[in-house]
Protein backbone atom coordinates (compact mmCIF):
# COMPACT_ATOMS: atom_id res chain seq x y z
CA UNK A 1 0.00 0.00 0.00
CA UNK A 2 1.58 3.48 -0.94
CA UNK A 3 1.14 6.22 1.89
CA UNK A 4 -1.37 8.96 1.51
CA UNK A 5 -2.35 8.16 -2.09
CA UNK A 6 -5.64 7.78 -1.41
CA UNK A 7 -7.57 10.33 1.13
CA UNK A 8 -10.37 8.75 2.74
CA UNK A 9 -13.30 11.36 3.24
CA UNK A 10 -14.30 11.45 7.16
CA UNK A 11 -18.14 10.52 8.01
CA UNK A 12 -20.30 13.45 7.89
CA UNK A 13 -20.66 14.61 11.56
CA UNK A 14 -23.72 15.14 13.90
CA UNK A 15 -24.31 18.38 12.88
CA UNK A 16 -23.90 17.83 9.03
CA UNK A 17 -26.53 15.12 8.72
CA UNK A 18 -28.64 16.95 10.77
CA UNK A 19 -28.34 19.60 8.07
CA UNK A 20 -28.97 17.38 5.52
CA UNK A 21 -31.81 15.73 6.86
CA UNK A 22 -33.72 19.26 7.49
CA UNK A 23 -32.42 19.61 4.03
CA UNK A 24 -34.68 16.88 2.83
CA UNK A 25 -37.86 18.39 4.13
CA UNK A 26 -37.94 21.37 1.87
CA UNK A 27 -40.65 20.24 -0.14
CA UNK A 28 -43.07 19.68 3.41
CA UNK A 29 -41.79 23.22 3.86
CA UNK A 30 -43.81 24.16 0.57
CA UNK A 31 -46.48 22.53 0.75
CA UNK A 32 -46.94 23.75 4.49
CA UNK A 33 -46.88 27.53 3.12
CA UNK A 34 -49.46 26.30 0.45
CA UNK A 35 -51.64 24.91 2.83
CA UNK A 36 -51.81 28.63 4.43
CA UNK A 37 -51.96 30.67 2.05
CA UNK A 38 -54.86 28.67 0.72
CA UNK A 39 -56.54 28.30 4.30
CA UNK A 40 -56.24 32.05 5.15
CA UNK A 41 -56.68 33.93 1.92
CA UNK A 42 -58.61 31.33 -0.80
CA UNK A 43 -61.58 29.67 1.88
CA UNK A 44 -64.10 31.84 3.16
CA UNK A 45 -64.57 31.51 7.71
CA UNK A 46 -67.15 28.91 7.00
CA UNK A 47 -65.02 26.56 4.84
CA UNK A 48 -61.75 27.91 7.00
CA UNK A 49 -63.36 25.86 10.16
CA UNK A 50 -63.24 22.96 7.80
CA UNK A 51 -59.54 23.24 6.65
CA UNK A 52 -57.72 25.59 9.55
CA UNK A 53 -54.26 26.61 8.55
CA UNK A 54 -51.21 24.93 9.98
CA UNK A 55 -50.86 28.09 12.39
CA UNK A 56 -54.18 27.13 13.69
CA UNK A 57 -53.15 23.18 14.15
CA UNK A 58 -49.59 23.89 15.95
CA UNK A 59 -51.93 26.12 18.23
CA UNK A 60 -54.63 23.29 19.37
CA UNK A 61 -51.69 20.83 19.33
CA UNK A 62 -49.99 23.19 21.87
CA UNK A 63 -53.19 23.23 23.59
CA UNK A 64 -54.44 19.90 23.96
CA UNK A 65 -50.14 19.39 25.18
CA UNK A 66 -50.42 21.51 27.92
CA UNK A 67 -53.79 20.60 29.00
CA UNK A 68 -52.12 17.53 29.47
CA UNK A 69 -55.12 15.51 27.05
CA UNK A 70 -53.29 14.58 24.42
CA UNK A 71 -50.97 12.70 26.70
CA UNK A 72 -53.31 10.96 28.19
CA UNK A 73 -55.22 9.95 25.31
CA UNK A 74 -51.89 8.70 24.25
CA UNK A 75 -51.05 6.76 27.17
CA UNK A 76 -55.07 5.33 26.97
CA UNK A 77 -54.04 3.99 23.60
CA UNK A 78 -50.92 3.15 24.30
CA UNK A 79 -51.65 0.75 27.03
CA UNK A 80 -54.52 -0.95 25.14
CA UNK A 81 -52.11 -2.14 22.79
CA UNK A 82 -49.26 -2.98 25.38
CA UNK A 83 -52.59 -5.53 27.06
CA UNK A 84 -53.15 -6.50 23.96
CA UNK A 85 -49.68 -7.39 22.81
CA UNK A 86 -49.17 -9.10 25.81
CA UNK A 87 -52.10 -11.43 25.09
CA UNK A 88 -51.44 -11.68 21.32
CA UNK A 89 -47.90 -13.02 22.06
CA UNK A 90 -48.94 -16.37 22.62
CA UNK A 91 -49.21 -16.79 18.94
CA UNK A 92 -45.67 -16.90 19.22
CA UNK A 93 -45.69 -20.29 21.35
CA UNK A 94 -48.50 -21.40 19.09
CA UNK A 95 -46.83 -20.72 15.53
CA UNK A 96 -43.54 -22.13 16.96
CA UNK A 97 -45.77 -25.52 17.43
CA UNK A 98 -47.25 -25.21 14.49
CA UNK A 99 -44.12 -24.94 12.13
CA UNK A 100 -42.53 -27.75 14.12
CA UNK A 101 -44.63 -30.49 14.21
CA UNK A 102 -46.96 -31.28 11.63
CA UNK A 103 -49.50 -32.40 14.19
CA UNK A 104 -50.30 -29.65 15.68
CA UNK A 105 -50.28 -27.70 12.37
CA UNK A 106 -52.71 -30.55 10.77
CA UNK A 107 -55.36 -29.22 13.84
CA UNK A 108 -54.66 -26.21 14.14
CA UNK A 109 -54.45 -24.25 10.36
CA UNK A 110 -58.27 -25.25 9.05
CA UNK A 111 -59.36 -23.46 12.49
CA UNK A 112 -56.72 -20.26 11.86
CA UNK A 113 -57.69 -20.24 8.27
CA UNK A 114 -61.59 -19.81 8.89
CA UNK A 115 -60.58 -17.10 11.61
CA UNK A 116 -57.38 -15.36 9.00
CA UNK A 117 -59.62 -13.77 6.77
CA UNK A 118 -62.21 -12.25 8.76
CA UNK A 119 -60.92 -8.63 9.15
CA UNK A 120 -60.24 -7.40 13.08
CA UNK A 121 -63.15 -5.21 12.36
CA UNK A 122 -65.82 -7.24 11.42
CA UNK A 123 -65.83 -8.31 15.05
CA UNK A 124 -66.48 -4.63 16.38
CA UNK A 125 -69.70 -5.30 16.81
CA UNK A 126 -70.19 -8.81 18.52
CA UNK A 127 -67.62 -7.82 20.64
CA UNK A 128 -69.34 -4.67 22.39
CA UNK A 129 -72.10 -6.86 22.34
CA UNK A 130 -69.75 -9.43 24.24
CA UNK A 131 -67.30 -6.75 26.56
CA UNK A 132 -69.75 -3.52 26.23
CA UNK A 133 -67.73 -0.57 25.75
CA UNK A 134 -64.20 0.24 26.87
CA UNK A 135 -60.77 -1.14 27.31
CA UNK A 136 -61.75 -4.60 27.14
CA UNK A 137 -63.46 -4.49 24.07
CA UNK A 138 -60.76 -2.12 22.23
CA UNK A 139 -57.96 -4.77 23.43
CA UNK A 140 -59.60 -7.78 22.03
CA UNK A 141 -59.58 -5.92 18.72
CA UNK A 142 -56.23 -5.38 18.56
CA UNK A 143 -55.44 -8.60 19.84
CA UNK A 144 -57.02 -10.01 16.42
CA UNK A 145 -55.13 -7.80 14.76
CA UNK A 146 -51.46 -8.60 16.25
CA UNK A 147 -52.69 -12.21 16.55
CA UNK A 148 -52.21 -13.46 12.95
CA UNK A 149 -49.09 -11.66 11.86
CA UNK A 150 -46.87 -12.91 14.57
CA UNK A 151 -48.79 -16.77 14.34
CA UNK A 152 -47.95 -16.67 10.58
CA UNK A 153 -44.66 -15.25 10.52
CA UNK A 154 -43.93 -17.37 13.35
CA UNK A 155 -44.74 -20.40 10.87
CA UNK A 156 -43.04 -19.10 8.22
CA UNK A 157 -39.79 -18.82 10.19
CA UNK A 158 -39.82 -21.98 11.18
CA UNK A 159 -40.65 -23.94 8.50
CA UNK A 160 -37.91 -22.17 6.81
CA UNK A 161 -35.15 -23.23 8.51
CA UNK A 162 -32.31 -24.75 6.32
CA UNK A 163 -32.52 -28.58 7.22
CA UNK A 164 -28.93 -28.93 7.71
CA UNK A 165 -28.81 -26.37 10.60
CA UNK A 166 -31.18 -29.41 12.36
CA UNK A 167 -29.14 -32.02 10.50
CA UNK A 168 -26.21 -30.01 12.44
CA UNK A 169 -27.26 -29.73 15.94
CA UNK A 170 -28.05 -33.15 15.89
CA UNK A 171 -24.84 -34.91 14.91
CA UNK A 172 -23.32 -32.93 16.98
CA UNK A 173 -25.35 -34.20 19.45
CA UNK A 174 -28.41 -32.19 20.25
CA UNK A 175 -31.13 -33.75 21.80
CA UNK A 176 -35.22 -32.97 20.50
CA UNK A 177 -35.05 -30.30 23.13
CA UNK A 178 -32.19 -28.67 22.57
CA UNK A 179 -32.97 -28.63 19.14
CA UNK A 180 -36.06 -26.96 19.83
CA UNK A 181 -34.85 -24.16 22.34
CA UNK A 182 -31.42 -23.56 21.13
CA UNK A 183 -31.73 -24.08 17.39
CA UNK A 184 -35.52 -23.71 16.02
CA UNK A 185 -36.31 -20.94 18.29
CA UNK A 186 -32.88 -19.33 18.03
CA UNK A 187 -33.40 -19.53 13.98
CA UNK A 188 -37.08 -18.02 13.91
CA UNK A 189 -36.02 -14.91 16.02
CA UNK A 190 -35.93 -12.83 13.08
CA UNK A 191 -39.14 -13.19 11.92
CA UNK A 192 -40.54 -13.24 15.01
CA UNK A 193 -39.52 -10.10 15.06
CA UNK A 194 -40.79 -8.73 11.97
CA UNK A 195 -44.14 -10.63 12.71
CA UNK A 196 -43.66 -8.27 15.78
CA UNK A 197 -43.62 -5.37 13.58
CA UNK A 198 -46.37 -6.30 11.18
CA UNK A 199 -48.27 -6.75 14.09
CA UNK A 200 -48.60 -3.68 16.16
CA UNK A 201 -48.63 -2.07 12.89
CA UNK A 202 -51.88 -3.43 12.15
CA UNK A 203 -52.89 -3.56 15.68
CA UNK A 204 -52.18 0.27 15.93
CA UNK A 205 -54.54 0.36 13.09
CA UNK A 206 -57.27 -2.10 14.77
CA UNK A 207 -57.11 0.35 17.84
CA UNK A 208 -57.99 3.70 15.98
CA UNK A 209 -61.31 1.96 14.46
CA UNK A 210 -61.94 0.31 17.97
CA UNK A 211 -61.51 3.18 20.09
CA UNK A 212 -64.23 5.73 16.96
CA UNK A 213 -66.69 3.52 18.09
CA UNK A 214 -66.35 2.05 21.56
CA UNK A 215 -64.15 3.85 23.47
CA UNK A 216 -64.58 6.93 26.16
CA UNK A 217 -60.25 7.63 26.09
CA UNK A 218 -57.56 7.09 23.80
CA UNK A 219 -56.56 8.99 20.01
CA UNK A 220 -59.46 7.68 18.09
CA UNK A 221 -61.73 8.71 20.75
CA UNK A 222 -60.12 11.88 20.52
CA UNK A 223 -60.72 12.70 16.83
CA UNK A 224 -64.15 11.29 16.76
CA UNK A 225 -65.12 13.00 19.81
CA UNK A 226 -63.68 16.71 18.28
CA UNK A 227 -65.74 16.01 15.12
CA UNK A 228 -69.07 16.09 17.44
CA UNK A 229 -67.64 19.57 17.97
CA UNK A 230 -66.62 20.68 15.18
CA UNK A 231 -63.06 20.60 16.47
CA UNK A 232 -61.06 20.00 13.07
CA UNK A 233 -57.69 21.28 14.36
CA UNK A 234 -58.00 18.95 17.40
CA UNK A 235 -59.06 16.31 14.52
CA UNK A 236 -55.74 16.87 12.56
CA UNK A 237 -53.68 17.21 15.76
CA UNK A 238 -55.27 13.89 16.68
CA UNK A 239 -54.32 12.19 12.94
CA UNK A 240 -50.74 13.32 13.47
CA UNK A 241 -50.34 11.76 16.76
CA UNK A 242 -52.08 8.23 15.71
CA UNK A 243 -49.41 8.69 12.83
CA UNK A 244 -46.51 9.65 14.53
CA UNK A 245 -46.47 7.39 17.79
CA UNK A 246 -47.28 4.45 15.11
CA UNK A 247 -44.00 5.27 13.35
CA UNK A 248 -42.67 5.26 16.62
CA UNK A 249 -43.40 1.99 17.50
CA UNK A 250 -42.09 0.60 14.40
CA UNK A 251 -38.85 2.27 14.85
CA UNK A 252 -38.58 1.04 18.48
CA UNK A 253 -38.98 -2.53 17.12
CA UNK A 254 -36.95 -2.11 14.47
CA UNK A 255 -33.95 -0.98 16.96
CA UNK A 256 -34.26 -3.55 19.27
CA UNK A 257 -34.28 -6.19 16.74
CA UNK A 258 -30.96 -4.96 15.69
CA UNK A 259 -29.84 -5.01 19.03
CA UNK A 260 -31.09 -8.59 20.08
CA UNK A 261 -30.31 -10.07 16.85
CA UNK A 262 -26.94 -8.53 16.06
CA UNK A 263 -26.06 -11.36 13.55
CA UNK A 264 -29.11 -11.32 11.23
CA UNK A 265 -29.84 -8.81 8.20
CA UNK A 266 -33.32 -9.14 8.61
CA UNK A 267 -33.78 -5.85 10.65
CA UNK A 268 -30.97 -3.40 8.94
CA UNK A 269 -33.46 -2.23 6.52
CA UNK B 1 -10.27 -45.37 16.70
CA UNK B 2 -12.75 -46.42 14.27
CA UNK B 3 -13.76 -48.31 11.02
CA UNK B 4 -16.64 -48.23 9.03
CA UNK B 5 -18.02 -50.96 7.07
CA UNK B 6 -20.57 -50.34 4.11
CA UNK B 7 -22.32 -54.14 3.81
CA UNK B 8 -24.42 -54.57 0.06
CA UNK B 9 -26.25 -50.81 0.40
CA UNK B 10 -28.82 -50.03 -1.72
CA UNK B 11 -31.17 -47.69 -1.73
CA UNK B 12 -34.22 -47.18 -3.76
CA UNK B 13 -36.93 -43.80 -3.56
CA UNK B 14 -40.55 -43.96 -4.40
CA UNK B 15 -40.95 -41.55 -7.57
CA UNK B 16 -42.86 -38.48 -7.41
CA UNK B 17 -46.15 -39.87 -8.11
CA UNK B 18 -47.69 -43.50 -7.38
CA UNK B 19 -47.51 -44.14 -10.88
CA UNK B 20 -43.85 -43.49 -11.29
CA UNK B 21 -41.29 -46.28 -10.95
CA UNK B 22 -39.28 -46.03 -8.31
CA UNK B 23 -35.96 -45.00 -9.08
CA UNK B 24 -32.81 -46.77 -7.77
CA UNK B 25 -30.13 -44.52 -6.53
CA UNK B 26 -27.55 -46.68 -5.36
CA UNK B 27 -26.82 -50.28 -5.85
CA UNK B 28 -25.12 -53.39 -3.91
CA UNK B 29 -22.47 -50.82 -2.18
CA UNK B 30 -19.65 -53.10 -0.55
CA UNK B 31 -16.26 -51.12 1.05
CA UNK B 32 -14.49 -51.32 4.11
CA UNK B 33 -13.02 -47.94 5.74
CA UNK B 34 -9.58 -48.89 8.06
CA UNK B 35 -8.83 -47.04 11.42
CA UNK B 36 -7.37 -43.53 10.79
CA UNK B 37 -7.72 -44.13 7.10
CA UNK B 38 -9.15 -40.98 4.77
CA UNK B 39 -11.48 -42.48 2.15
CA UNK B 40 -12.97 -40.74 -0.79
CA UNK B 41 -15.89 -41.57 -2.23
CA UNK B 42 -15.64 -40.12 -5.98
CA UNK B 43 -18.41 -39.91 -8.77
CA UNK B 44 -20.63 -37.43 -11.23
CA UNK B 45 -23.22 -36.16 -9.57
CA UNK B 46 -26.50 -37.65 -9.16
CA UNK B 47 -24.11 -41.04 -8.22
CA UNK B 48 -26.23 -41.39 -4.82
CA UNK B 49 -23.18 -40.14 -2.91
CA UNK B 50 -24.25 -37.26 -0.83
CA UNK B 51 -27.12 -39.99 0.23
CA UNK B 52 -24.39 -42.57 1.47
CA UNK B 53 -23.13 -40.01 3.35
CA UNK B 54 -26.38 -39.51 4.90
CA UNK B 55 -27.10 -42.59 5.17
CA UNK B 56 -23.58 -43.15 7.25
CA UNK B 57 -24.57 -40.53 8.96
CA UNK B 58 -28.02 -42.17 10.28
CA UNK B 59 -30.73 -39.46 8.43
CA UNK B 60 -31.40 -41.77 6.04
CA UNK B 61 -31.97 -45.74 6.18
CA UNK B 62 -31.33 -48.17 3.21
CA UNK B 63 -33.63 -49.49 2.03
CA UNK B 64 -31.31 -53.03 1.57
CA UNK B 65 -28.24 -54.06 3.18
CA UNK B 66 -26.19 -52.07 6.38
CA UNK B 67 -23.74 -49.77 7.80
CA UNK B 68 -21.50 -51.23 10.74
CA UNK B 69 -18.95 -49.07 12.64
CA UNK B 70 -16.51 -50.84 14.14
CA UNK B 71 -18.38 -53.98 13.68
CA UNK B 72 -21.65 -52.79 15.32
CA UNK B 73 -24.80 -51.25 12.83
CA UNK B 74 -24.85 -47.56 13.37
CA UNK B 75 -28.17 -46.31 14.70
CA UNK B 76 -29.85 -42.77 15.09
CA UNK B 77 -27.03 -39.62 14.56
CA UNK B 78 -24.60 -38.98 16.99
CA UNK B 79 -21.34 -37.06 17.57
CA UNK B 80 -19.47 -39.93 16.44
CA UNK B 81 -20.24 -39.17 13.32
CA UNK B 82 -20.20 -35.37 12.57
CA UNK B 83 -20.43 -34.20 9.56
CA UNK B 84 -18.88 -31.06 7.57
CA UNK B 85 -21.48 -30.01 5.40
CA UNK B 86 -20.81 -28.33 1.73
CA UNK B 87 -23.16 -25.30 2.78
CA UNK B 88 -21.28 -24.80 6.30
CA UNK B 89 -24.70 -25.07 7.96
CA UNK B 90 -22.89 -22.83 10.77
CA UNK B 91 -25.52 -21.30 13.43
CA UNK B 92 -25.39 -17.41 12.63
CA UNK B 93 -26.73 -16.73 15.82
CA UNK B 94 -23.30 -17.96 17.68
CA UNK B 95 -20.22 -16.81 17.24
CA UNK B 96 -16.77 -18.65 16.07
CA UNK B 97 -16.18 -19.74 19.55
CA UNK B 98 -20.08 -20.84 20.38
CA UNK B 99 -20.74 -23.38 17.03
CA UNK B 100 -17.39 -24.85 18.04
CA UNK B 101 -18.68 -25.27 21.47
CA UNK B 102 -22.21 -26.15 20.81
CA UNK B 103 -21.12 -29.96 20.55
CA UNK B 104 -19.11 -29.79 23.45
CA UNK B 105 -21.89 -28.64 25.77
CA UNK B 106 -24.23 -31.22 24.21
CA UNK B 107 -21.92 -34.09 25.49
CA UNK B 108 -22.29 -32.41 28.43
CA UNK B 109 -18.29 -31.88 29.07
CA UNK B 110 -16.90 -29.15 31.66
CA UNK B 111 -16.62 -25.40 31.04
CA UNK B 112 -12.90 -25.48 31.69
CA UNK B 113 -12.16 -28.48 29.76
CA UNK B 114 -14.41 -27.19 26.41
CA UNK B 115 -12.84 -23.92 26.14
CA UNK B 116 -9.22 -25.98 26.18
CA UNK B 117 -10.60 -28.01 22.89
CA UNK B 118 -11.96 -25.06 21.71
CA UNK B 119 -8.51 -23.34 21.65
CA UNK B 120 -6.81 -26.58 20.31
CA UNK B 121 -9.25 -26.87 17.15
CA UNK B 122 -9.26 -23.29 16.30
CA UNK B 123 -5.54 -23.47 16.01
CA UNK B 124 -5.39 -26.29 13.91
CA UNK B 125 -7.85 -24.47 11.44
CA UNK B 126 -6.21 -21.52 11.89
CA UNK B 127 -8.83 -19.49 13.09
CA UNK B 128 -6.85 -17.41 15.62
CA UNK B 129 -8.04 -14.06 16.33
CA UNK B 130 -11.86 -15.02 14.89
CA UNK B 131 -13.20 -16.48 17.96
CA UNK B 132 -15.79 -13.93 18.68
CA UNK B 133 -16.88 -13.36 14.87
CA UNK B 134 -20.33 -14.22 13.54
CA UNK B 135 -20.46 -15.97 10.56
CA UNK B 136 -21.61 -13.86 8.28
CA UNK B 137 -18.56 -11.78 9.01
CA UNK B 138 -16.63 -14.35 7.52
CA UNK B 139 -15.09 -15.57 3.97
CA UNK B 140 -16.82 -19.11 3.08
CA UNK B 141 -13.02 -20.43 3.40
CA UNK B 142 -12.86 -19.38 6.99
CA UNK B 143 -16.63 -20.67 7.51
CA UNK B 144 -15.62 -23.87 6.28
CA UNK B 145 -12.60 -24.08 8.77
CA UNK B 146 -15.33 -23.06 11.70
CA UNK B 147 -17.36 -26.11 10.43
CA UNK B 148 -14.40 -28.23 10.29
CA UNK B 149 -13.19 -27.34 13.74
CA UNK B 150 -16.78 -27.91 15.22
CA UNK B 151 -16.91 -31.45 14.01
CA UNK B 152 -13.71 -32.30 15.20
CA UNK B 153 -14.15 -30.70 18.43
CA UNK B 154 -16.62 -33.35 19.44
CA UNK B 155 -14.05 -36.11 18.85
CA UNK B 156 -16.02 -38.56 16.76
CA UNK B 157 -15.04 -41.19 15.27
CA UNK B 158 -15.38 -41.00 11.80
CA UNK B 159 -15.76 -37.48 10.62
CA UNK B 160 -17.84 -37.09 7.29
CA UNK B 161 -17.63 -34.24 4.96
CA UNK B 162 -20.15 -33.51 2.04
CA UNK B 163 -18.06 -32.16 -0.60
CA UNK B 164 -16.52 -29.49 1.82
CA UNK B 165 -14.84 -27.30 -0.82
CA UNK B 166 -17.65 -27.65 -3.66
CA UNK B 167 -19.12 -24.03 -2.47
CA UNK B 168 -15.23 -22.52 -2.57
CA UNK B 169 -13.69 -20.14 -5.06
CA UNK B 170 -10.80 -22.02 -6.82
CA UNK B 171 -8.49 -20.15 -4.99
CA UNK B 172 -9.85 -21.32 -1.99
CA UNK B 173 -10.79 -24.57 -2.59
CA UNK B 174 -6.92 -25.43 -3.44
CA UNK B 175 -5.59 -23.83 -0.40
CA UNK B 176 -8.05 -25.71 1.47
CA UNK B 177 -6.78 -28.87 0.19
CA UNK B 178 -3.66 -28.03 0.33
CA UNK B 179 -3.80 -26.98 3.72
CA UNK B 180 -6.49 -30.29 4.70
CA UNK B 181 -3.44 -31.99 3.01
CA UNK B 182 -1.10 -30.23 5.64
CA UNK B 183 -2.84 -31.36 8.53
CA UNK B 184 -3.31 -34.93 7.38
CA UNK B 185 1.04 -35.22 6.72
CA UNK B 186 1.92 -33.33 9.79
CA UNK B 187 -0.87 -35.38 12.30
CA UNK B 188 0.41 -38.38 13.45
CA UNK B 189 -1.34 -41.30 11.57
CA UNK B 190 -2.53 -43.16 14.77
CA UNK B 191 -4.04 -40.14 16.07
CA UNK B 192 -5.91 -39.49 13.14
CA UNK B 193 -9.74 -39.84 12.56
CA UNK B 194 -11.28 -42.51 10.18
CA UNK B 195 -12.79 -39.75 7.24
CA UNK B 196 -14.98 -40.33 4.48
CA UNK B 197 -15.56 -37.50 2.24
CA UNK B 198 -17.83 -37.21 -0.71
CA UNK B 199 -16.33 -35.37 -3.76
CA UNK B 200 -16.75 -35.07 -7.79
CA UNK B 201 -13.00 -33.41 -7.71
CA UNK B 202 -10.76 -35.97 -8.85
CA UNK B 203 -7.53 -33.73 -7.51
CA UNK B 204 -9.33 -33.35 -4.26
CA UNK B 205 -9.49 -36.99 -4.16
CA UNK B 206 -5.70 -37.91 -5.30
CA UNK B 207 -4.67 -34.56 -3.26
CA UNK B 208 -6.24 -36.02 0.58
CA UNK B 209 -6.80 -39.70 0.07
CA UNK B 210 -5.49 -43.70 1.40
CA UNK B 211 -8.34 -44.82 -0.38
CA UNK B 212 -10.59 -43.92 -3.46
CA UNK B 213 -14.02 -45.48 -4.33
CA UNK B 214 -15.53 -44.56 -7.32
CA UNK B 215 -18.90 -44.64 -8.20
CA UNK B 216 -21.01 -45.41 -11.04
CA UNK B 217 -23.62 -43.25 -12.19
CA UNK B 218 -27.02 -43.68 -11.77
CA UNK B 219 -27.38 -45.91 -10.43
CA UNK B 220 -24.47 -45.49 -8.37
CA UNK B 221 -22.03 -49.05 -7.80
CA UNK B 222 -18.89 -49.83 -6.94
CA UNK B 223 -16.91 -49.25 -9.88
CA UNK B 224 -13.17 -49.28 -8.47
CA UNK B 225 -11.82 -49.56 -5.13
CA UNK B 226 -8.27 -47.57 -5.04
CA UNK B 227 -5.25 -47.69 -2.60
CA UNK B 228 -3.35 -44.45 -2.60
CA UNK B 229 -0.25 -45.51 -1.67
CA UNK B 230 1.81 -41.93 -2.12
CA UNK B 231 3.77 -40.25 0.24
CA UNK B 232 2.33 -37.27 2.22
CA UNK B 233 2.15 -33.80 1.53
CA UNK B 234 1.43 -34.75 -1.85
CA UNK B 235 3.45 -33.24 -4.95
CA UNK B 236 1.08 -32.83 -7.88
CA UNK B 237 4.02 -32.66 -10.06
CA UNK B 238 5.35 -36.16 -8.91
CA UNK B 239 4.79 -38.67 -11.06
CA UNK B 240 2.81 -41.20 -9.41
CA UNK B 241 0.42 -38.24 -8.28
CA UNK B 242 0.12 -37.97 -12.08
CA UNK B 243 -0.34 -41.56 -12.76
CA UNK B 244 -2.64 -42.20 -10.72
CA UNK B 245 -4.94 -38.92 -11.68
CA UNK B 246 -4.83 -40.68 -15.35
CA UNK B 247 -6.01 -43.61 -13.88
CA UNK B 248 -8.95 -42.12 -11.92
CA UNK B 249 -9.75 -40.00 -14.38
CA UNK B 250 -10.29 -43.01 -16.90
CA UNK B 251 -12.20 -44.81 -14.57
CA UNK B 252 -14.95 -42.03 -14.67
CA UNK B 253 -14.56 -41.32 -18.32
CA UNK B 254 -16.10 -44.31 -19.17
CA UNK B 255 -18.66 -44.00 -17.01
CA UNK B 256 -19.05 -40.85 -19.21
CA UNK B 257 -19.31 -42.61 -22.58
CA UNK B 258 -21.62 -45.34 -21.26
CA UNK B 259 -23.96 -42.91 -20.61
CA UNK B 260 -23.76 -40.81 -23.80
Amino acid sequence: MTKGATTVRPAPGFLARLAGKIGNLGLIAVLLCVWQYVSVTVLDSTSRVLLPPPTTIFAAAWELLSSGELLRHTRDSLKREMVAFLWASVSIPIGIAMGWWRGVERQLDPLMEMLRPIPPLAWIPLSILWFGIGDQQNQFIIFLGIFFPILLNTINGVKGIEVNLIRAARCLGASEGDILWRIVVKAAMPQIVTGVRVGLGVGWMALVAAELVGANSGLGFLINDARTVLRTDFIIVGMATIGLVGLLIDQAIRELGRRLLPWSQVMSR
Amino acid sequence: MSNLTVESVSKTYPGHSARDEPVLALDDVSFHVEDHEFCSVLGHSGCGKTTLLMMMAGFEQPSRGRILVDAKPIGNPTWQRSIVFQDYALFPWMTVQENISFGLEMKRIPSAERLEIIRRNIQLVGLAGFENRYPHQLSGGMKQRVSIARALAVDPKVLLMDEPFAALDAQNRALMQEEMGRILASSDIKQRKTMILVTHSIDEAVILSDRIIVLTRRPGRVKANVLVDLPRPRSEESPGFIALKRQIRDLIHDEFEIES
